[in-house]
């Protein structure tokens, strides 16, 4: 490992530092104001925020959250929808500890654990289906909840559960996909960012060239980035490179993981299992065509097809800001109910209670 | 409103728990003694003084590496009396056991608090048992009372902090709660990481005799570092100021919270313990913290400086950033 | 939003497609399904437990000496010392 290891060299860190710095004073005077770049994952919020990057660079620049973090971005009617699994007799719900906390409109998971549901944390699909095929007589509803990195695990998962002839083991599919919301996020006039951090491991899976559309549609400078503290420098020293020189690439800084055309064996596996469909964004509404369902051809393991679950109309929170926040209009500070109706104890939005929400992040580690 | 129930957060030792005590347990209860909300409750009999304190262990699961219930159970007690200053004497035991229970399980769980009895010099005085039906608890929980004797002039508290005063642990952080987390749900590594589940009686005992300086000592259980550096800092009006690069965290523990995206500084520990000393005496007590077998990696991690209870985090990058108290257990973070 | 742990393949199984890699010395078996040709030595970056990509070791030696290049290059001005606020 000692290779990796100099990923986060604090010398290299803190020498790039002063390079970032000397930048972002440029760009400063040439734009009469900091730079506003949105880190679109939820694990660079969380790194950001671990390394204190965002009290080094916050004089001269503003680092926004944006739509990456998959919790924070499912609908309240899913939300509610997966609790509702919960509370059907014989279903174990299976779930990545991230889901847990997050508030639905009238509950969570925890809670519901709390009332006596099966909710089971796992770290991998694979042990989904392990737990399955231990226990025949419960059926276990596994929550599908992330972006293209985690799809195709979970479509192999699915796979694998049709070879070994499960018949007790079901995805509740929110997976949604990425380009999409950059997309919906450019489109709208309101917005003010100078160039985006993209998601190394999204990339991974769908390529460095996925992204190209953010300069040649929108005239912005984006950097895949990895998730070391120097790799986000380093994003961050790129983008300063481009505003500079008055470019717009999609460059990509994460080389020893991201390949132009991203991984297509993963891929192939996601949409052997998953079709594009359209699907409902916290914060954003539906966004056409970014969402994955499950195909037809596998139904059988398609909670959602076999399970009926009625909900009621989702209660929406008043004031809560995770909307805009997740759109890259509000930091989570700008929010009104941030750090008094709404704190990790008592979360009015996901954006507070999932450890990578950016009000999460901010409330852990940034609040004064 | 909704109906407010007790939610797992409301055991973890953060936040939650905080507000369940100061809002329900203090409202019933509150008295003089109390109402200190230190680790041992201090009491003066005949003029003597002694400390009591009393904590329940369920963990699960009840066998893990590097200890069990039954360890925990005893040294969890023992070190809530030494971290108050006290010598630990006695310890009562209270058995709530599910019906079932193989007896070759209890027996090991009793051996091994034997064990630890002996190794920390303490007797269990008085006993319970409780039996009930299946499913009414997860096969064995335990309850201690220990009682510990304070010498005259010890004095360990909040109130003695003072800014420049220095902040020590004794060793690597997090390594109980990686390790109880990763056995409990099965993650694949459990093996690999071993709870640090230790008697401080003995380090202590040595550091409270050569040391007038120390001003306080907290174990570092539940919520972790950052848990109790928070908890120090509002109680006693102090800023304290942590070392990123300072604080020893374990290979496998660190390789570990990363696969699980959580921070060692929030993770428990159950032989780990804080201390807060006067600086010029530091470095001595690191020195003779090392060259015993449960202070090995002991080092100083930060300082005290004044301030309103808050505590920050230099990171290695230069940042800094806050610690606060663990919001709910800590749950992996993956997708 | 997608957590990815590298790691050091330390042992291979082709027949059920999984590897052994350690992580700062943490052993676990994760699924090869979307990554061919692993090989005891490669890293891989996994990501709830399935590979998801070989790390390109070249690469990541080329991106550090970048960096120190970048870092050699002492342009005036450049001498504030974020580093120390």
């Amino acid at each position: 490992m000692q290779l990796l290891e100099k990923f986060r060299d604090p010398a290299i860190g803190r020498g790039l530092l002063e390079k970032v710095v000397a930048r972002a004073g440029q760009v400063r005077e040439k734009l009469g104001r900091r730079a506003v770049f949105m880190e679109v994952c939820g694990t660079h919020t969380v790194a950001i925020s671990r390394a204190g990057l965002r009290s080094i660079l916050g004089e001269y620049m503003e680092l926004r959250s944006g739509p990456g973090c998959p919790v924070c971005v499912t609908d309240y009617g899913d939300i509610d929808r997966m609790v509702a699994f919960g509370a059907l007799p014989g279903v174990t719900v299976g779930t990545f500890g991230d889901m847990v906390r997050v508030p639905g409109s009238r509950t969570s998971l925890e809670r519901q654990r709390a009332a006596g549901a099966d909710v089971r944390l796992f770290y991998s699909p694979r042990d989904a289906v392990a737990w399955a095929a231990a226990h025949p007589g419960r059926e276990m509803v596994f929550l599908g909840v992330g972006f293209e990195t985690t799809a195709p695990g979970v479509g192999a998962a699915i796979a694998e559960a049709r070879a070994r002839g499960l018949k007790n083991f079901s995805v509740f599919s929110a997976h949604k996909i990425v380009p999409p919301a950059m997309r919906a996020i450019l489109a709208d006039p309101d917005l003010k960012l100078d160039g985006f951090i993209l998601p190394g491991h999204v990339s991974t899976i769908i390529g460095r060239r996925a992204f190209d559309f953010i300069a040649a549609e929108y005239g912005l400078p984006a950097v895949v980035s990895g998730f070391e503290p120097l790799d986000i420098i380093d994003a961050v020293y790129r983008l300063l490179g481009q505003l500079l020189s008055g470019e717009a690439r999609v460059e990509n800084g994460y080389t020893r993981l991201v390949r132009e055309e991203g991984n297509p064996r993963a891929r192939a596996q996601m949409y052997e299992v998953f079709t594009v469909g359209d699907a409902s964004w916290r914060g954003f509404g539906l966004i056409p065509q970014s969402g994955l369902d499950i195909r037809e051809t596998y139904r059988d393991f398609d909670a959602a097809a076999r399970f009926e679950v009625t909900i009621e109309p989702p209660r929406l929170p008043k004031g809560c800001a995770c909307g805009d926040l997740l759109k890259g209009k509000l930091a989570p500070t700008d929010c009104r109910l941030f750090g008094t109706a709404c704190t990790p104890e008592h979360p009015v939005g996901p954006c507070m209670v999932s450890s990578e929400g950016a009000c999460a992040a901010y409330y852990q580690y940034e609040r004064r | 409103m909704e109906d407010r129930l007790i939610l797992l957060a409301h055991g973890d030792g953060g936040r939650l728990t905080h507000e369940l005590v100061t809002a329900l347990f203090l409202k019933h209860f509150g008295n003089e003694v109390l109402a200190r909300l230190t680790d041992a409750a201090e009491l003066h009999l005949d003029g003597g003084r002694v400390a009591v304190t009393t904590d329940s262990f369920v963990v699960n699961p009840p066998f893990f590496p590097g200890g069990d219930i039954g360890k925990l159970a005893v040294c969890g007690t023992v070190n809530d009396l030494a971290v108050s200053g006290a010598e630990p004497r006695y310890l009562t035991a209270s058995f709530l056991i599910e019906e079932g229970l193989p007896l070759a399980d209890l027996e090991r769980v009793v051996a091994s608090m034997a064990a630890a009895c002996r190794e920390a010099g303490v007797e269990i005085v008085a006993g319970d048992t409780k039996v009930v039906g299946r499913g009414q608890l997860d096969r064995i929980f335990i309850n201690t009372t220990g009682v510990g004797y304070l010498p005259p002039g010890r004095d360990l508290g909040y109130h003695r902090l003072a800014p420049g005063d220095l902040v020590l642990v004794n060793g690597n952080l997090g390594d109980h709660g990686m390790a109880v987390l990763a056995q409990r749900e099965g993650f694949g590594f459990g093996d690999q990481i071993v709870s640090d589940c230790a008697a401080l009686n003995g380090i202590i005992g040595t550091l409270l005799r050569e040391f007038s300086g120390v001003r306080m000592m907290r174990d570092l259980t539940r919520g972790g570092l950052a848990t109790a550096a928070k908890e120090i800092a509002a109680a006693a009006g102090v800023d304290l100021w942590l070392e990123e690069r300072a604080i020893p965290v374990g290979d496998a523990t660190r390789g570990a919270a990363e696969m699980l995206g959580l921070d060692p500084l929030y993770l428990a520990n159950e032989g780990k313990f804080l201390t807060v000393i006067a600086p010029e005496e530091a470095e001595e007590a690191v020195a003779l913290m090392r060259a015993h077998p449960l202070g090995q990696n002991a080092c100083v991690i930060g300082e005290v400086r004044a301030g309103k209870g808050n505590v920050y985090l230099k990171t290695a990058l230069g940042g800094t950033k806050f610690l606060d108290m663990l919001a709910g257990a800590p749950l992996p973070r993956i997708c | 939003m997608c957590l990815g742990i590298p790691g050091r393949v330390l042992e291979v199984n082709p027949e059920n497609q999984t590897a052994v890699i350690e992580t700062f010395g943490v052993k676990n078996t994760v699924s090869t399904f979307f990554v061919p040709d692993v090989q005891v030595g490669d890293y891989l970056m996994v990501h709830t437990g399935y590979a998801i990509e070989k790390l390109d070791v070249e690469e990541a030696e080329i991106r550090i000496k970048l960096w120190e290049e970048i870092l050699s290059d002492a342009t005036p001005g450049e001498v504030s010392r974020p580093g120390d606020r």
